[in-house]
């Protein structure tokens, strides 16, 4: 389900034989991004992830952080090499299948870099809010200076190493920009607990909010909570 | 509880060719004092259970795995049929270097009651009139055959099943012990399977079931008492339901509309087909090894199955608290029990926030795929228990 270009610790999704996997040969390196989220959430906890994709957050959870770790994926080939990698896996839909699940259910529901894929991103961020006690999201940031360069100079749709795809077959069908989330979230009466940026390597990470966040970041990592007056760290 | 093994003897020995005294495998009798309280209300004693094992139970008694039988299996899952010669049911599935590998988990496969190779069925000698029970045997259920089940594995001192796992009515079983006994399932696979058997289901057993019943050698149940046997009946009840567990793509694929041994059509009513021929040869090897009133009892069974109304109307709360593990798998071209029903259990078990995996796997074999080669079918089964004995701490050599 994410609609970033599969980076190297994606492809780790090719069927294995029969056996335990030695802990030795586990995933201990994960994209930058999926790193950052792993960093927010605490030991032992409940995570939902929401676009799993091939399950390389999941593991890395579950071995490094020994989290209970579920995940839901849109493709079915995702699925598979999830479970088959021993991941609880289910195939579903971010837009329509969260309502199935109680609410609180999860200290933390991961949402990466598929928001912008959704139908109705509103509606599955409050769903979001509603099952886990804090969300995690992660988006490419349609402000980007290099994006609102190539809409200013070249006059053509973007393509970045985050927006990889031409706009006739993108799956990407509800951009925001870093702003424009903040603004939402604001409007949802959800606390953004913390806001990362990474630049367009992945390998500078800020803390930062405001136009300069927006412009300079080229993904957006939030650590979300429901309750306004929420100071706490997990 | 007495316990017999090979060609232990018994009472009342029940006629041939199903002579539970000389199948292979381990019999469980249940005495007269311990009856088995049935959903009917009856209660059901003494009776006998059969059922087959592979491999070794380990010292923790945690590696044991319950695998469930469909409708027409029976306890020999990886050996040949004692009665057709024909290789075990799941033989894919179950050996060493196998999906389910003996060499490191304790199988175990209980002849459902009802059935007809050595567990108690209509077919055995009902001890109060010495005459085959036939009709007077009480209706029994899918929680009932579970119920049966609960004895073999306290009979084995097993507290905890690491897997349940099983195929269409197998997984029927699955979901009732999962349901009923959450502490004594680790892990559960329901494979191509449903939480209640559906309107079209029950539909094509009443097909089989009035085969068998119109049939004039059935008796009005009472066969054995005439020494004859519905063959026909039950022959037909086979065609039909075989029908439903293949797919439109894998019957075309097989038998397209190719004439069987001869050059044009007959203008006549013998197989003129192949597929008429192979339907034929399915129903005449089935009523060798099974029997007719098991065949009424069991199809039953399914069609009462429904765990939702156990649980007032909501199928969540049958695994409310649940802390199983569950893998269910559907089949793309099972139109028999369709990916939906695995849906449906999946969004239930979502509901109470179990653990849940859920794959469909693409095939064009139908329902029967679970018995076939599905290499990705094995891949997904093999990772899924694998994880599950690195949360259950097993650990081989």
């Amino acid at each position: 389900m994410s609609a970033l270009e599969p980076g190297p610790a994606r492809r780790d999704g090719a069927p294995r034989a029969n056996g335990a996997r030695p802990a030795e040969s586990r995933r201990a390196v994960i994209r930058i991004d999926l790193q950052l989220i792993a960093d927010m959430i605490s030991p032992g906890a409940r995570v939902l992830d929401v676009g799993c994709g091939d399950g390389a957050l999941l593991d890395y959870l579950a071995h490094f952080k020994g989290v209970d770790g579920r995940g839901i994926e849109l493709s079915q080939a995702g699925v598979n090499a999830c479970v088959r990698q021993g991941l609880s896996v289910i195939q579903g839909d971010a837009d329509t299948d969260l309502r199935d699940y109680p609410s609180d259910a999860f200290d933390y529901v991961v949402l990466s870099q598929t928001l912008q894929a959704t139908v109705n991103p509103r509606a599955v961020l409050e769903e979001l809010a509603r099952i886990g006690r804090r969300a995690i999201v992660s988006f490419p940031n349609f402000g980007y200076w290099r994006v609102r360069l190539q809409v200013l100079f070249r006059g053509r749709m973007p393509r970045t190493r985050a927006l990889a795809h031409d706009w006739y077959d993108t799956p990407n069908i509800h951009l925001c920009t870093i702003t424009d989330f903040v603004d939402l979230a604001r409007r949802m009466g959800v606390t953004i607990e913390r806001a990362l940026t990474l630049d367009r390597t992945g390998t500078r990470v800020h803390e930062r909010q405001g136009w300069l966040a927006n412009l300079l970041g080229e993904q957006a990592v939030f650590l979300l909570s429901r309750a306004r007056q929420n100071t706490g760290r997990s | 509880m007495t316990v017999s093994s090979g060609t232990a003897a018994r009472g009342p020995a029940p006629a041939s060719p199903f002579q539970s005294d000389l199948l292979p495998g381990h019999r469980l009798d249940i005495p007269a004092d311990q009856p088995l309280a049935l959903d009917c209300g009856a209660s059901l004693a003494p009776f006998r259970i059969a059922y087959q094992t592979y491999g070794t139970l380990n010292a923790e008694r945690s590696n044991a795995i319950l695998i469930c039988h469909a409708l027409t299996g029976d306890q020999y899952v990886a050996e040949p049929h004692p009665i057709t010669g024909k290789p075990g049911w799941w033989d894919m599935m179950v050996g060493p270097g196998k999906v389910l590998d003996p060499g490191r988990y304790f199988l175990i496969c209980v002849n459902v009651l009802g059935g007809c190779m050595g567990t108690t069925g209509p077919r055995d000698v009902d001890p109060a009139t010495g005459k085959p029970y036939g009709l007077s045997f009480p209706v029994i259920t899918v929680a009932d055959m579970v119920r049966a089940q609960v004895r073999v594995i306290d009979h084995l001192g097993i507290d905890q099943l690491f897997c349940v796992i099983g195929g269409s009515m197998g997984g029927m079983q699955v979901l009732q012990w999962a349901a009923a006994f959450p502490q004594r399932v680790f892990s559960a696979v329901p494979i191509a399977t449903a939480a209640r058997h559906s309107a079209q289901n029950i539909a094509f057993h009443e097909v089989g079931r009035q085969a068998i019943v119109a049939d004039p050698d059935w008796c009005n149940g009472d066969y054995l008492s005439a020494g004859r046997t519905p063959h026909r009946g039950l022959a037909v009840a086979r065609m039909a339901a075989h029908i439903t567990y293949l797919s439109e793509m894998s019957l075309h694929r097989k038998f397209g509309r190719n004439l069987q041994n001869r050059p044009n059509l007959s203008f006549g009513f013998d197989a003129d087909f192949q597929v008429e021929s192979y339907l034929r040869h399915q129903g005449s090897t089935f009523v060798e090894r099974f029997d007719a009133n098991s065949y009424l009892y069991i199809t039953r069974a399914m069609d009462y199955f429904d765990l939702a109304a156990e649980h007032g109307g909501v199928l969540a709360d049958a695994f409310r608290g649940t802390a199983s593990r569950f893998c269910v798998v559907s089949f793309t071209s099972d139109w028999l029990f369709p990916t939906a029903e695995s849906r449906a259990l999946v969004q239930a078990l979502n509901a109470v926030a179990a653990n849940v995996s859920f794959v469909e796997i693409p095939t064009d074999r139908g329902h029967d795929s679970f018995l076939l080669e599905e290499p990705e079918f094995w891949a997904v089964l093999s990772g899924f228990l694998n994880g599950c004995a690195e949360h259950r701490g097993l650990t081989w050599r």
